[in-house]
């Protein structure tokens, strides 16, 4: 009987991946409708290599901020009583209810020609929304929660003991975070910037406002599928959306690794 | 320190004053623009800009379709987190990094690609038409969207909370009589009662302001199939800056009080 | 094909300059920014190319031409917001008058180049599927019981605002026409259709890509494109028997090249849409080209129809407020009872 239940819900698990997955088989068959040679042209082009490296260094840049500041709203808000808690952890995950179209608007409203600071930064030559610095910034408000997110219910659930005994023990706070709570928090930790960085790279809505859509320039990856759908370009746009998911694979990949070489420090019931 | 319950853990002030400061500019600056951009419309014309049949139509769509895909997403968020960390079996490890698919997608491929399965010649929908369900190009197909984009959110904030819930409280029960219903409604869910809220809260939260992976699915046929980050799209291509802000502040409002009463529930059910 | 390697590169360097970017870019070459709509990239690909050359064989000088394609209506409120476009080539005039009323470039802007400022033209067709299997010949053949038309959104697409006007032209030619009967016919239309995209290649994509609907409401030079990229033989264009004059106009914004010092070249660039050479380029990618001998030598494949004009409708200022801002009567057609 148990077993059955078991097979069964497993089963149903497998299905439900399966449906998940069937997206992704989309994208690579129809990438490799006209085979390896198709896709191989249409990421070298050399505009396909400017949306690469625009993508990976808008990456670069927000996701350690993000991990950096996320890392710290877990400490206060993980380890810390304090009035306004809840207030501040819903302040941390309001722009996951933020419409991806809203977070490109506001820098918009902020940094464009008729936004606040528009005129000021026009007057001194600077370029924020329609450059790197626009396409950052609307990132790092979209993957602001994930970090913060993935550890705070975490840390709760640990509780604080492990770190009051380390402190009784003499340990001083870096001491205690970098040996104690680190190690305990790392799964989630990496799993929080894994996220990050697939939405970091994979983002639309939001760059989309702030882009202005200049080849070769503003077009980050994803932009680059819809400018090539728009191109009637199939075969490029399946294959740039092949490789931006087999990227997010591959740090998905990175994470079993580790987690297999540091094995046992999981806590895994089996 | 002051503010916080006594702790001997420091640091309290420097997390907080940092987690503060990028909060008030990343966040609240941005926001804050956009908040103070409706005025110029005045209280009268931010309400008529704002209960415009098609507006609410598409609010009522956007925020109906999220609840329910985030109500849909936490029993299947539940199942496969639970089969993951406490099974065993060939392939599990695979499984487990597909759980992550919609989120590694870039919403604007996941919508195409949806449309592509669900369209009426595509692998999926060519199964439906038979059955005289139509999925793309109906609100239909933006539930099919949210669930799909949502599903992540619950699994992954479920998984590490089973992995630290005590098996032993369960062996417990199972030990003096319990079923595995008893076992599962009285000493599992209330477990991760907080979790699953916190879950259905990032799903449907995510739902309302998905733009990407819907657009392409919906049909966004007015009063029908419109999701309300459209209609600020389309307020912005009309260059009516102010309405477009309007109804962003709508929507982030309405988001916002839900996230504060799921995050009020949380706290009452992790106290009791 | 992309453009060669070599300016591909300089624009790499021009987009490592902006990215703290300041005014000053000495040492780099001039580079000009057209910001277009979706349908005109083979155009502007092809034309650029072309362009670049003869500037070179001009005056000596190496030029890249960056390009920036989205919703008519989206790149208009880009640049508004800021993106410093050189030249704006647009699906329509009510675009470029919005910059205008912000001071962007002088209000008299469509005078100052020949023709309306549109070097080329284009019209509104109907697609449909090979051997036209519902018989669609001309516009009130869209209301029959069972057709599917696709069309994108007007409110945010440009494309679909000439399809609206194309259909308000025949609807308001019938004898004995009213407001009313306009009105009913457009509301009538609109309920034949099934989804409405964002962007003219959207609409593009569900019809020829997903198979949606029985025909597809386009731009000639689109109608062209789909045949040549989605197979000859898959699709017909069916003329109308009335349609409308599609004028998409081009203006250098003279905010931005006065303040970067291109306004030379971007005249230059503007101009020479309007030379033999621009206008066979246009004509090649299937716009109506405004040079006589040009249309002459291209007549068999542009069969003339009637057309109405956007005076026809008293400019696009009424156009716009009667037919697509909010309250128009695209609104009121989804709005019950109104």
């Amino acid at each position: 009987m148990t077993r059955l239940r078991r097979g069964a819900l497993i089963a149903l698990t497998l299905v439900m991946m399966t449906l998940l997955l069937l997206p992704l088989g989309v994208i690579f068959t129809q990438a490799f409708a006209r085979g390896w040679g198709a896709v191989l042209e249409a990421l070298t082009d050399p505009e396909a290599v400017d949306a690469i490296r625009l993508t990976l260094m808008v990456a670069a840049v927000s996701v350690p901020l993000n991990a950096i500041c996320g890392t710290a709203a877990a400490w206060c808000i993980g380890r810390f009583q304090f009035p306004g808690r809840a207030l501040l952890m819903t302040l941390i995950e309001l722009p996951f209810s933020v419409s991806p179209v809203i977070s490109g608007l506001v820098w918009v409203l902020l940094f464009g020609a008729n936004g606040w600071f528009g005129p000021w930064l026009d007057h001194h030559g600077i370029r924020v929304i329609f450059a790197l610095p626009g396409l950052i910034l609307a990132t790092v408000f979209v993957t602001f929660p994930f970090v913060a997110r993935s550890l705070i219910p975490l840390m709760r659930e640990q509780g604080a003991g492990e770190e009051e005994a380390a402190l009784t023990l003499g340990a001083n706070g870096w001491q205690t975070f970098l040996r104690v709570t680190l190690p305990n928090i790392r799964w989630a930790l990496l799993y929080g910037v894994l996220l990050c960085n697939a939405r970091a790279m994979g983002e639309f809505g939001a760059v989309a406002v702030v882009s202005g859509h200049i080849r070769g320039q503003t077009l980050t990856m994803p932009l680059y599928v819809e400018a090539l759908f728009n191109d009637y370009d199939w075969v490029g746009a399946f294959s740039v959306a092949a490789l931006l998911s087999l990227l997010a694979l591959v740090t998905l990949g990175l994470r079993f690794a580790l987690e297999r070489r540091m094995g046992s420090s999981r806590r895994d019931i089996v | 320190m002051r503010l916080a319950r006594r702790s001997v853990l420091p640091g309290f002030g420097l997390t907080l004053g940092l987690t503060l400061t990028w909060i008030s500019l990343i966040v609240l600056l941005p926001l804050a623009a956009l908040v103070l951009r409706p005025w110029e419309l005045g209280i009268s014309g931010i309400w008529h800009s704002l209960t415009e049949p098609r507006v609410l139509a598409a609010l009522r769509l956007s925020f109906g379709a999220a609840a329910l895909a985030a109500a849909i997403n936490v029993p299947l968020g539940l199942l496969i987190a639970w089969v993951m960390v406490r099974y065993r079996f060939p392939g599990r490890g695979l499984a487990d990094s597909v759980i992550d698919m919609p989120l590694a997608l870039p919403t604007a491929v996941a919508g195409i690609s949806l449309t592509a399965l669900f369209a009426p010649k595509g692998w999926i929908g060519a199964l439906l038409v038979p059955l005289g369900i139509k999925v793309a190009y109906t609100p239909l197909g933006v539930l099919v969207a949210l669930i799909f984009v949502g599903l992540p959110f619950v699994v992954r904030m479920l998984e590490p909370v089973i992995v630290d819930l005590p098996a032993d409280a369960e062996e417990a029960a199972a030990t003096l009589g319990a079923t595995r219903l008893q076992t599962l409604w009285r000493v599992v869910l209330p477990a991760l009662g907080p979790t699953l809220l916190a879950g259905f809260g990032a799903a449907l939260a995510r739902g309302v302001g998905e733009y990407g992976s819907v657009i392409f699915i919906a049909g966004n046929m007015p009063m029908v199939s419109e999701i309300a980050p459209l209609l600020i799209v389309i307020r912005l291509e009309q260059l009516d800056y102010a309405g477009a802000a309007a109804l962003g502040v709508a929507t982030l409002v309405l988001s916002f009080v839900i996230l504060l009463l799921i995050n009020r529930l949380q706290r009452r059910f992790a106290r009791s | 094909m992309a453009t060669p390697l070599l300016t591909r590169r300089a624009a790499i360097g021009a987009a490592a300059g902006t990215i703290v970017a300041t005014a000053a870019h000495a040492a780099e070459p001039t580079t000009l920014l057209n910001v277009s709509y979706d349908p005109t990239r083979e155009l502007y690909r092809d034309f650029n190319r072309a362009f670049i050359k003869a500037w070179k064989a001009k005056t000596g000088e190496t030029i890249v031409v960056n390009q920036s394609h989205n919703g008519s209506g989206a790149s208009a409120r880009a640049v508004l917001d800021g993106l410093p476009a050189d030249v704006v080539t647009l699906a329509l005039a009510a675009d470029i008058d919005a910059l205008a009323k912000r001071g962007l470039l002088a209000a008299d802007w469509q005078t100052r180049l020949p023709d309306n400022a549109s070097p080329y033209t284009s019209t509104i067709v109907f697609l449909v599927r090979k051997g036209n299997p519902k018989q669609i010949h001309d516009w009130p053949d869209l209301l029959k019981p069972g057709v599917e038309v696709i069309t994108p959104n007007p409110k945010t697409s440009g494309g679909a605002r000439w399809n609206f006007l194309a259909a308000l032209a025949w609807a308001r030619r019938q004898p004995g026409a009213t407001d009313a009967s306009v009105e009913a016919y457009i509301r009538a239309l609109f309920h034949q259709v099934p989804v409405l995209d964002t962007g003219a290649r959207g609409a593009t994509t569900s019809f020829a890509q997903r198979d949606l609907g029985d025909v597809l409401l386009a731009w000639e030079n689109e109608a062209f494109l789909v045949r040549k990229e989605f197979g000859e033989t898959d699709f017909e264009t069916v003329l109308p028997s009335v349609s409308v004059l599609a004028e998409p106009p081009v203006a250098v914004v003279d905010s931005v090249v006065d303040k970067r010092g291109t306004r030379k070249v971007a005249e230059a660039y503007l101009q020479y849409l309007y030379t033999p050479e621009g206008q066979e380029i246009a004509a090649r990618n299937f716009y109506r080209p405004r040079d006589p001998a040009i249309a002459a030598k291209y007549a068999k494949v542009f069969p003339t129809i009637t057309l109405a004009t956007i005076k026809d409708f008293g400019g696009w200022d009424k156009a716009q407020t009667a037919y697509f801002a909010d309250g128009g009567l695209f609104d009121r057609i989804y709005v019950p009872g109104k």
